[in-house]
């Protein structure tokens, strides 16, 4: 096909020429082709922001009624873009449009209700209530399946308007039209309004989904997410109907657009927890995995979304991807991206029997170049360290030939992870103390300072000079980042706890610096804290500095229950990429719940009283909506949202609504609940503060949870506990 | 759903704005061209696709990319000029396939019947016969497929494209070998033609479900037997495959039957991945040395790993050198071997190379000496080739049937090939 040379129109011009450009031509100008030139510098300059062209309104509203459908597309164009600025002068091209939905030619019927449902003028949005439901019933079904959107564009401009008309009922009617794409249509737009409304509830019975199911192949590859998204808000009844709808589902898998791969995955996974069978649970999850590794293929960004997914559907069923771990290696030429997501599934899908495999692969990526990745690669051998206890000689072993590369960020990562290594293992591997000690002087990054410094002062009767070490630093006390300094000053009082004779010079020294030379309040009050410590009970003081500490784990990325649960009902979206609570991410987006019936599965006995609450209101609707039902799926509208039946659970109820994975004794359920509240509040604040935002993908900020994490994406998730409000805690277990 | 599609240029010029919800205001563009200005990528445009809400990420980044390909389809290539010189029609079609930010019928050869470039005019959609027919087209259950397709030589030619993956340690253990596969279908035929299509695989599975399909499939092994004997008996594992949206899956999950109306014209229709019993093509053996901090001395060694009637073309070795090479020298038993210091590498070219041969490179590489001395990060050295009549899976085409009202005969014509997907030994 040859491309057309318009280019050259695509330059700034003058409204006035423009004018006198679109009068031209007149009678000799038969094609319009003149007007059509015209009319194309018009749109150039639109895109190219310049809103002079708003002054060409009346000028273009006059070529709206030329019989050249391609000058009618441009007029539309421009209608859509300026209305808003000049609705008066818009007002003028309404007759054209009402005109045109009665056309006889069906693409020009769709094209005008189209565009007249994307002004925002109120006389517009009235104007297309009649047409509209005379072409919901059109016969042809490119006009119906266009008005199916209009109506979720009409609720977009007119929320009230539309929920005082009967357009969604009919648009609810639409469900049974013979045409699937038609019936895909309706199913996006009535998602589409349930996710702005809270007054509005969207029901599917059994019966319905099955149908749906079943013209499942029938549409396009679009029609056929939006039909899998609609499906997530059928709640089986029953154990069996679940299963014998997921089993219809899992071929949509082997389809070769990602939307419908990710939109089958999240079905089926939220198909499972209805599922009682743990038999048929694993099948499913196995036939997920591999086509999740098969968007291993696709171009960098979908991989990347596949991968984020896969962390998330990891956590909740692990038998997924379980013998995959090799496909999780890194080529050379990923994205950085891509490369980073992948260590964290390596790092997920590790166990003791591949560990060798995995370390080798490490070693590798440590002497690749991107200084990020390389830090990356080094964290994560120390993570695995306190992952698999068993490997931890072998992880060791591997770093300390890292560090002998002398390459001064993988010494200093290094260093920061053999810290954790000790506190995981205490007593253990304190033989390579001299090993990490001997790359003292290379150490410039204030983390891997505050490493080394904890383990002198940790280890202060075994390293032979460890005041001299310590005295090293405290040369440049003032200059160091708080961090160093708290990390000085613990150092410097374990060292007098371990050696008084060593330490008894430097403490006094240390102790005025924080308490009477420091702005920062953390360091003041630690400082204070030690020196009353110290003065009034010396044997306590050692007791509590070096106290047993609480293990620490490895578990990064771990979300807590909630947002896990809440994540897997919107599998292959936005936030899934962010992996954070939808609210912090998404502020305006309505929240999906598992909704509860006799089918749901809830391996262990919840606090009672919390899962009633949550379990009889939408009970009773779902009874009121059920006899209701006649036509495919139910829409249900009430005017009124603090209607009980429809009402929103109370967001800050600490409902704890899935189980808690594995590890901790049933009759901890309480614990549990004060967790998840907790939880709940700090994820709260976030959001309340704004933020929100595009932070490393990590869930350190998620408020309170597992309380010793560390993390390979962010450094400072960490030390919060160090330098933040946590800082009491830390302070007497060091 | 999306609120609008934005394209801007390498430098952040606008060229495409159309909003579809009214929260994707005209300010984004600059807030994208200050703030922004990343992937996803194509030639020298940007495409942006901008929502509020927690919309289907992957619904959209495969929307994207299909606008990449109807780009490709309508103008021959999506790049700045293409843009620019049809922008207009960009407007019209981006109004067609998204309505409210949700996509619509994406198929080129369905738009084609309505949404033209200049030449050939908007003429067919004048009569309001024709549109209904497009209508129908458009929402139908094989969008697709017109049915008025009219051959006078009904052919279909079938490309089996593999792409083999791996990655080799410097101690020769594989660490990785896989193979993504396509099948590729240039379809010439006449009506609505349905057709079958028979592989030698046999799809991983519970093997509880599979052995009533396993025995009613073509090949010698029983079911429940091991790898090697279904190996043997010429059947390919595959882990997993994903049809063109015309493949009936509800059939394929019963009964392993590859079903289809096919598009008229070029397609994909299935693509697979493979990771058992991965046949490498070539075998390569490096030995690098250091020597000192001024000189680095290599010795590649490369056979074809295929049979001598075979040959393959375009064989390329990128084999990386340290970034302070100051000068190379290189002796090669076959091929051109050149020093491209741009990338670091020593590039050998071997246009056509033999099955069962071969070749030795060796090199050496002297350095400039550095005041700072960092150690080299030793990429791994990559190939490239691409291989006529070989498939590294072993897949081999059963039978291709075409079914049609008229009964006409067709000719099938089957190709294999395999290229280096990510081919990559370290040293």
């Amino acid at each position: 096909m040859s491309s057309g040379g318009d280019a050259k129109l695509f330059a700034r011009g003058k409204v006035a020429e423009l004018r006198t450009e679109l009068q031209s031509g007149g009678k000799k100008d038969k094609n319009y082709s003149a007007k059509k030139i015209a009319l194309k510098k018009i749109v150039a300059n639109m895109t190219m922001s310049n809103n002079d062209m708003v002054a060409l309104f009346p000028d273009v509203i006059e070529c709206m009624n030329l019989p050249s459908l391609e000058i009618k597309k441009m007029c539309f164009l421009f209608l859509v873009n300026y209305s808003r600025l000049k609705p008066e002068a818009a007002l003028k091209a309404l007759p054209t449009l009402v005109e045109d939905m009665g056309d006889n030619n069906p693409l020009v019927r769709a094209l005008a209700l189209r565009t007249i449902s994307y002004i925002h003028v109120r006389e517009f949005v009235e104007a297309t209530f009649q047409p509209l439901k005379r072409l919901m019933q059109d016969n042809d079904p490119y006009v119906r399946k266009t008005a199916a959107f209009c109506v979720a564009k009409l609720y977009e401009h007119d929320k009230k308007m539309v929920e005082n008309s009967d357009l969604i009922d009919r648009l609810n009617r639409m469900l049974k039209d013979e045409n699937p794409t038609v019936v895909s249509s309706v199913l996006a737009s009535l998602v589409d309004i349930w996710g702005r409304s809270e007054s509005i509830s969207l029901t599917i019975d059994y019966t319905s989904a099955s149908k749906l199911v079943s013209i499942l192949a029938d549409c396009s590859e679009w029609g056929q997410t939006y039909i899998l998204e609609a499906l997530m808000s059928y709640v089986p009844q029953d154990t069996a109907e679940a299963l014998l709808l997921a089993e219809r589902i899992a071929p949509r898998l082997s389809h070769s657009n990602s939307a419908v791969v990710l939109t089958s995955c999240r079905v089926l996974l939220y198909l499972m927890n209805y599922i009682s069978d743990e038999k048929h649970i694993t099948s499913l999850s196995k036939k997920m995995s591999p086509p999740l590794v098969t968007l291993l293929a696709k171009p960098p960004e979908v991989q990347y979304l596949a991968l984020r997914n896969a962390i998330l559907i990891l956590q909740k069923r692990p038998e997924v991807l379980r013998n995959d771990i090799r496909v999780f290696f890194c080529n050379y030429n990923d994205p950085i991206y891509v490369k980073v997501t992948k260590l964290e599934l390596m790092f997920m899908l590790t166990t003791k029997d591949n560990i060798s495999v995995v370390l080798a692969e490490l070693r590798e990526y440590a002497t690749e170049i991107d200084v990020h990745f390389v830090r990356k690669a080094v964290r994560a051998i120390g993570k695995l360290a306190i992952k698999i206890e068993s490997a931890a000689r072998q992880c060791i072993e591997t770093l300390l030939e890292l560090v002998d590369a002398k390459i001064p960020y993988i010494v200093q990562e290094a260093t920061v992870v053999i810290r954790n290594i000790f506190r995981k293992y205490p007593n253990q591997y304190e033989g390579i103390i001299g090993h990490v000690i001997s790359n003292i002087d290379d150490l410039d990054e204030p983390e891997a300072k505050a490493a080394v410094i904890w383990i002198i002062g940790q280890y202060a009767d075994r390293i032979e000079n460890s005041d001299g070490l310590l005295q090293d630093y405290l040369a440049t006390f003032h200059d160091e980042t708080v961090e160093v300094q708290l990390a000085l000053l613990t150092a410097t009082v374990k060292l007098f706890i371990q050696r008084p004779t060593k330490g008894q010079q430097l403490v006094p020294q240390v102790l005025k610096w924080c308490t009477e030379e420091t702005d920062d309040p953390d360091l003041r009050d630690r400082g204070y804290m030690y020196w009353r410590l110290l003065s009034t009970d010396p044997a306590t003081a050692k007791q509590v500095v070096m106290g047993q500490k609480p293990p620490i784990t490895a578990e990064s990325e771990k979300l807590d229950p909630r947002t896990l649960e809440e994540l897997c009902l919107n599998v292959g979206t936005l936030a899934t990429v962010y992996l954070k609570p939808i609210h912090q991410v998404f502020r305006a987006a309505r929240p999906r719940r598992l909704q509860p019936s006799p089918a749901l599965q809830r391996p262990r006995i919840e606090d009672g009283t919390a899962n009633m609450l949550e379990y009889n209101p939408p009970a009773a609707s779902l009874a009121a909506t059920s006899t209701s039902n006649s036509g495919l799926a139910t829409i249900i509208t009430t005017g009124n949202p603090i209607s009980p039946v429809n009402a929103p659970p109370p967001p800050t109820f600490p409902v704890s609504a899935n189980p808690v994975p594995g590890g901790l004794s049933p009759n901890s359920a309480a614990i549990n609940a004060a967790d998840s509240y907790f939880n709940n509040i700090g994820s709260q604040q976030m959001a309340s503060m704004n933020l929100g935002g595009r932070d490393d993908g990590d869930v350190g900020g998620g408020g309170v949870q597992t309380q010793y994490v560390v993390t390979q994406n962010s450094q400072q998730v960490y030390q919060p506990q160090l330098a933040g409000g946590a800082a009491t805690g830390e302070l007497l277990l060091l | 759903m999306l609120s609008g599609i934005l394209i801007f240029n390498q430098k952040g010029e606008n060229l495409i704005f159309r909003a579809f919800r009214s929260d994707c205001r005209p300010r984004l563009a600059d807030i994208f061209r200050i703030q922004v200005i990343s992937n996803p990528q194509h030639e020298n445009i940007y495409l942006v696709a901008v929502t509020k809400s927690n919309a289907n990420a992957a619904l959209v980044f495969e929307f994207l990319y299909r606008l990449i390909m109807l780009g490709k389809s309508y103008f021959g290539k999506l790049d700045e000029e293409a843009v620019k010189n049809n922008f207009v029609l960009i407007y019209e079609l981006l109004d067609e396939i998204l309505d409210f930010g949700y996509p619509q019928n994406t198929d080129p050869d369905t738009l084609k019947m309505y949404i033209t470039t200049e030449g050939v005019k908007s003429a067919i959609a004048n009569s309001p016969t024709d549109s209904s027919r497009i209508t129908m087209q458009a929402t139908g259950a094989q969008s697709w497929r017109r049915a008025d397709i009219k051959y006078r030589k009904n052919e279909a030619f079938v490309d089996v494209i593999e792409d083999v993956n791996l990655l080799m340690s410097a101690t020769g253990t594989v660490l990785r070998a896989d193979v993504n596969g396509q099948i590729v279908m240039r379809a010439y035929l006449t009506g609505t033609p349905e057709c079958k299509f028979g592989l030698n695989d046999r799809l991983l599975l519970d093997t509880s479900d599979t052995t009533g399909a396993a025995k009613s499939r073509g090949g010698g092994g029983t079911s429940g037997a091991g790898k090697a004997t279904r190996a043997a008996a010429g059947s390919v594992t595959l882990e997993d495959c994903q049809f063109h949206q015309c493949v009936k899956l509800g059939r394929f999950d019963a009964d392993r039957i590859i079903s289809f109306v096919p598009p008229d014209g070029e397609f994909e229709l299935m693509r697979y991945r493979a990771t058992e019993n991965v046949n490498l093509p070539f075998k390569v053996h490096p030995i690098v040395r250091e020597i000192g901090t001024t000189k680095v001395e290599y010795s590649v060694a490369i056979k074809a790993n295929y049979s001598a009637k075979l040959f393959a073309t375009n064989v390329v070795i990128r084999i990386p050198t340290p970034l302070n090479t100051a000068t190379t020298t290189e002796r090669t038993s076959q091929g051109r071997a050149k020093y491209e210091p741009e990338h670091n590498n020593i590039v050998w070219k071997i246009p056509r190379f033999s099955g069962q041969a071969e070749f030795v490179l060796n090199a050496e590489a002297t350095l400039t000496s550095m005041t700072h001395q960092k150690a080299w990060s030793r990429p791994p050295l990559s190939l490239s080739f691409s291989l006529l009549m070989f498939t590294s899976s072993g897949l081999l085409v059963r039978y291709l049937k075409v079914f049609e009202k008229s009964n006409y005969s067709s000719v099938k014509w089957v190709r294999y090939m395999t290229r280096a997907g990510s081919y990559e030994i370290r040293f």
